[in-house]
């Protein structure tokens, strides 16, 4: 019996521990640029730039990082991959002088962030762009055409054998067996859920009509799996098995051409980046601003419109003149050619276009001292 | 002489005897303290959630309507696993104390206590990966031949992620509990009782019901038990193997979500309101472990005369 006792004393020691050290992560360490003129010259950028925000950023992010610390001496970035939602409230707090978040921040939140930002407000610029992947497992088939209705419909669980007259309508020639569709999504709450609904949602009206969100809707739970890693071993695991998943990240599974216009396109980085660039800038927004209405039902040819856009959201203004090198010095790092290819190169993401890095890393060239 | 040693020795332990029992109050207090401070922690985060408008929780019909379904999810995965690790935990128990030759015996105590440090993660790994598409066949014959059971209602699920295969991955995991316990208890039967029974002609497997398992019930019970706490609490096995949906009776379709797994999948993303309601499906599952391990300690003590448990 006295093992039972030190196990279960030893259980609720780690429960408390546990308990405690998640309770001290809500709240991300803030610590201000630190303005050590150790450089000499004046445009010597140093200090410490804390992050915080969407997980789906990750990877890229510690591309980032490690590029712009190697680039410029004496900085160090912290990006704590907390979510999107818990981003936005630490940098609206003040805790963070930057957020990554899967969504933009709202007219509320441009409004609440007056408080810490000055009077212009925070302001979002696209930083990671990532095409998202209807992968599924057909042994032969590499490669499936379908408009945004089937694959509505088959997400939906309508159409249930691969088979199905209506796949069969736009792949002719392909041979479809009588297997069952087993359609695989994300049990866990993300970006890449939420960004796929939205495409289904926008561009099958008629079909898709669930509330978009980062969770799969309940009534249509079906066979799922945890992460991007989850759902493509599943699918892998399982013969006429369907799934949407970070393109980077499907494997040797076949992908299919989506319908945009008269045309099927085939999923690539080059797809999407001239999806995000079919965007438009969201209304009644600051001149700073680059939040973006992704055309999910765009009908321009050889854009691919299932894509997840990671914002980062800085302040116009910021304290002192340090801490607004730092910012500017990382954000535009960011955008550039060279941070995109790194982040695509570690997290296979889409690299943004020039002309949209352009304009954002103008909108950041922007950013002033507090008056 | 004798009894002047005995003086001194025992002034000298006094000091000792102090000390010692200090440092045990001051551990027992500890262990009360954090864990009222977890419970605190759990009720002063959960607290917006029960507050909270009922059509602004998740399924929009309050938090009951959100927490029942998964802990009756969470109860079916531990059941699961409890019915098949008890009976082969005892078994392996039993023969490793009153079976197996003793370097065989030693050996596999080991082997069976190894169980128990590989992280869940990789039984979560090995669920959704080798026994979860391994077990599609028998859950195609499950459905075809016992289907008209609600528990076995098709069609099956074709990548074999259910409650089924979750309940016996976590098996799995709570073996090495069960048995190692049980192990232990087992060769705590007094000589005498088990000679007795051999003396009067019984037969091995008669020895053990009349003097072994009597005697080791209320150990068996807190093994078992120890083994549920895990079985409710484990996470990462569960998330990973399990395709979650909603409450179901079948067994080998997919559906069903447990505490644990829910609080691990949605916790990353989670804020506001949403994070309040997980802490409270947290504290929900603290309550359950509490009332079971409670009941666990009455049962025990019910039965703790002339056994191993005290």
């Amino acid at each position: 019996m006295k093992l039972h006792r030190i196990g279960s004393a030893a259980a609720v020691l780690t429960v408390a521990a546990l308990a405690l050290t998640a309770c001290g992560s809500d709240s991300p360490t803030a610590s201000a640029g630190t303005a050590d003129s150790t450089g000499g010259s004046a445009a010597a950028v140093s200090g410490t730039l804390t992050g915080s925000g969407a997980s789906s950023q990750k990877s890229a992010m510690e591309a980032w990082k490690a590029g712009f610390e190697a680039a410029t001496p004496g900085t160090m970035v912290q990006y704590s991959p907390d979510g999107s939602g818990a981003g936005r409230k630490a940098f609206l707090a003040g805790g963070a002088q930057f957020a990554g978040s899967d969504a933009y921040l709202k007219d509320e939140e441009i409004e609440s962030s007056k408080e810490i930002c000055g009077p212009e407000g925070a302001f979002n610029v696209p930083a990671y762009v990532s095409p998202i992947a209807v992968a599924f497992n057909l042994p032969g088939v590499e490669t499936l055409n379908l408009d945004a209705a089937t694959i509505a419909k088959i997400f939906k669980l309508e159409i249930t054998k691969w088979n199905d007259p209506a796949i069969a309508a736009t792949n002719e020639g392909v041979s479809l067996p009588d297997t069952a569709i087993t359609v695989v999504h994300r049990n866990d709450e993300s970006g890449t859920t939420e960004n796929f609904v939205d495409y289904l949602a926008a561009a099958a009206k008629d079909v898709w009509t669930y509330d978009v969100s980062g969770d799969w809707p309940k009534d249509l739970a079906s066979e799922n799996a945890k992460g991007t890693s989850g759902v493509v071993a599943t699918t892998t695991a399982t013969e006429g098995a369907i799934t949407y998943a970070d393109f980077s990240a499907v494997g040797k599974l076949g992908t299919v051409n989506v319908k945009v216009g008269d045309d099927f396109t085939e999923i690539s980085a080059e797809a999407a980046a001239k999806g995000v660039e079919a965007a438009t800038p969201v209304e009644g927004r600051g001149a700073l601003d680059m939040s973006l209405d992704l055309k999910r039902d765009t009908t321009e040819s050889g854009s691919y419109p299932i894509i997840l856009v990671s914002y980062h959201v800085f302040c116009s203004s910021y304290k002192d003149q340090a801490t607004v090198d730092l910012v500017k010095s990382f954000g535009e790092y960011v955008l550039s050619e060279a941070g995109q290819k790194e982040a695509a190169a570690s997290a296979g993401n889409a690299p943004l276009s020039a002309k949209m890095s352009e304009a954002a890393i103008k909108s950041i060239d922007s950013i002033k001292v507090a008056s | 002489m004798t009894t002047n040693a005995l003086r001194r020795n025992g002034s000298k332990g006094q000091a000792g005897d102090k000390i010692f029992s200090g440092a045990a109050l001051g551990a027992g207090i500890l262990i009360l303290a954090t864990l009222l401070a977890v419970a605190i922690f759990l009720f002063i985060q959960a607290l917006p959630t029960f507050t909270a408008d009922p059509t602004l929780v998740s399924g929009g019909e309050g938090f009951l309507a959100y927490i029942f379904p998964i802990v009756i999810g969470t109860v079916i995965a531990a059941a699961i696993a409890l019915l098949i690790a008890t009976p082969v935990g005892i078994a392996v128990a039993l023969f490793i104390s009153h079976y197996a030759p003793r370097r065989l015996a030693a050996g596999l105590g080991y082997v069976i206590d190894l169980l128990a440090a590989i992280p869940s993660v990789i039984y979560g790994a090995w669920g959704y990966l080798v026994l979860a598409p391994a077990l599609v066949p028998s859950f195609q014959w499950l459905s075809e031949n016992l289907g008209f059971i609600p528990l076995f209602e098709g069609p099956a699920s074709q990548t074999g992620k259910t409650i089924l295969t979750a309940g016996i991955v976590l098996a799995v995991m709570v073996l090495p509990i069960i048995t190692s316990l049980s192990r232990e208890i087992f060769l705590q039967t007094p000589k005498l009782h088990e000679e007795a029974a051999l003396a009067l002609g019984a037969t091995r497997w008669e020895m053990i019901t009349m003097s072994v398992l009597p005697f080791a019930r209320p150990g068996i019970i807190s093994a078992v038990m120890l083994g549920l706490g895990r079985a409710l609490g484990e996470t990462m096995a569960v998330a990973l193997v399990l395709s979650t949906g909603g409450l179901i009776p079948s067994l080998i379709k997919s559906g069903n979500q447990t505490i644990a797994a829910e609080i691990a999948l949605n916790f990353p993303e989670a804020f506001g309101l949403r994070l309040a309601e997980l802490i409270a499906a947290g504290l929900v599952l603290f309550v359950i472990t509490l009332v079971v391990n409670l009941i666990a300690r009455a049962i025990i003590a019910r039965h703790k005369e002339f056994s191993g448990a005290n």
